[in-house]
């Protein structure tokens, strides 16, 4: 039992008390299951590491298709490499978006329903963004 | 006190003494070291480069829809509105690339030095002006 606790628990005259009447097991109770609690943050950092060199791929593809006709960016994606290397980043993108975005969300908006339907529409959006720009993609690759 | 969280208010003073913890001063009362201004910044870059997917996705879909389409999309991109979202875009992409590199260099355990941790946010710094630069030239170079 720490210090803290103790304290809390009432050997005190004068200070302030705190009634402690749950067991350890009630105050951990609903808080979520130790085995999975870092899966949210290592998926973070594992999008990002995959997004490192295929951020400067699109970089590069991007300031290439500046400025160029709908044809050319058809061409650009009938090739195989760049149409898959877009879709991955498509999906490592929005994963890593709806994953942050969740934090900022869990951070700053406290009312119960409101960070409900928050995370909620991330979820929904970023998942229907993907969908979209993956089909986009797919679709330009595939009939030009 | 009934909520259980106020056990963790509970701390002792140097004469032993129970006390009510006082709370960390907010941030209006410190004073703005650039680590925390960069830490911040990366926050804010990440959720300008969400707004900013929206434009890929436009972009994307008008390519696979029509030639109209993708006509509205680049009329977009060359007018001054548009424009400047891709200037905007591109800084926040190279600030969220290169400080993102920081942080997964801080996840593995290194670099956490003060002299380490003030030399890289001057590096994080200089080269997201010398490349965000470069991008834009290349860019209008390109247009």
């Amino acid at each position: 039992m720490s210090e803290t606790v103790k304290a809390a628990a009432g050997h005190n005259a004068g200070g302030p008390r705190v009634k402690m009447m749950r067991t350890t097991l009630g105050q951990v109770r609903g808080l979520g299951s130790a085995k999975t609690g870092v899966e949210h943050w290592w998926i973070e950092r594992l999008t990002s590491v995959a997004m490192i060199p295929m951020t400067l791929w699109f970089i590069y593809s991007a300031l290439h298709l500046a400025g160029h006709s709908r044809l050319e960016v058809a061409h650009w994606a009938a090739n195989p490499i760049n149409a898959a290397v877009m879709v991955a980043l498509l999906l490592t993108v929005f994963r890593h978006m709806g994953l942050a975005l969740m934090v900022v969300v869990d951070d700053y908006i406290h009312a119960r329903a409101a960070h409900m339907a928050m995370l909620l529409l991330i979820k929904g959006g970023t998942t229907l963004l993907a969908l979209i720009g993956i089909i986009a993609t797919l679709r330009l690759a595939f009939t030009g | 006190m009934t909520d259980v969280r106020e056990a963790l208010m509970v701390g002792r003073a140097s004469d032993g003494r129970l006390v009510r913890r006082p709370l960390s001063p907010h941030l209006q009362i410190y004073r703005w070291p650039l680590s925390m201004a960069t830490s911040i910044l990366h926050r804010v870059s990440g959720v300008a480069l969400a707004v900013g997917t929206l434009l890929l996705v436009w972009w994307l879909a008008a390519a696979a829809a029509s030639d109209d389409a993708y006509a509205t999309v680049s009329w977009f991109l060359r007018s001054w509105l548009g424009v400047i979202c891709l200037l905007g875009w591109i800084a926040a992409l190279w600030y969220h690339f290169l400080n993102g590199i920081r942080h997964l260099v801080w996840d593995a355990g290194f670099g956490f030095a003060k002299p380490q941790i003030d030399s890289s946010t001057y590096f994080v710094l200089g080269a997201t002006a010398a490349l965000t630069l470069l991008t834009w030239i290349a860019l209008f170079t390109q247009l």
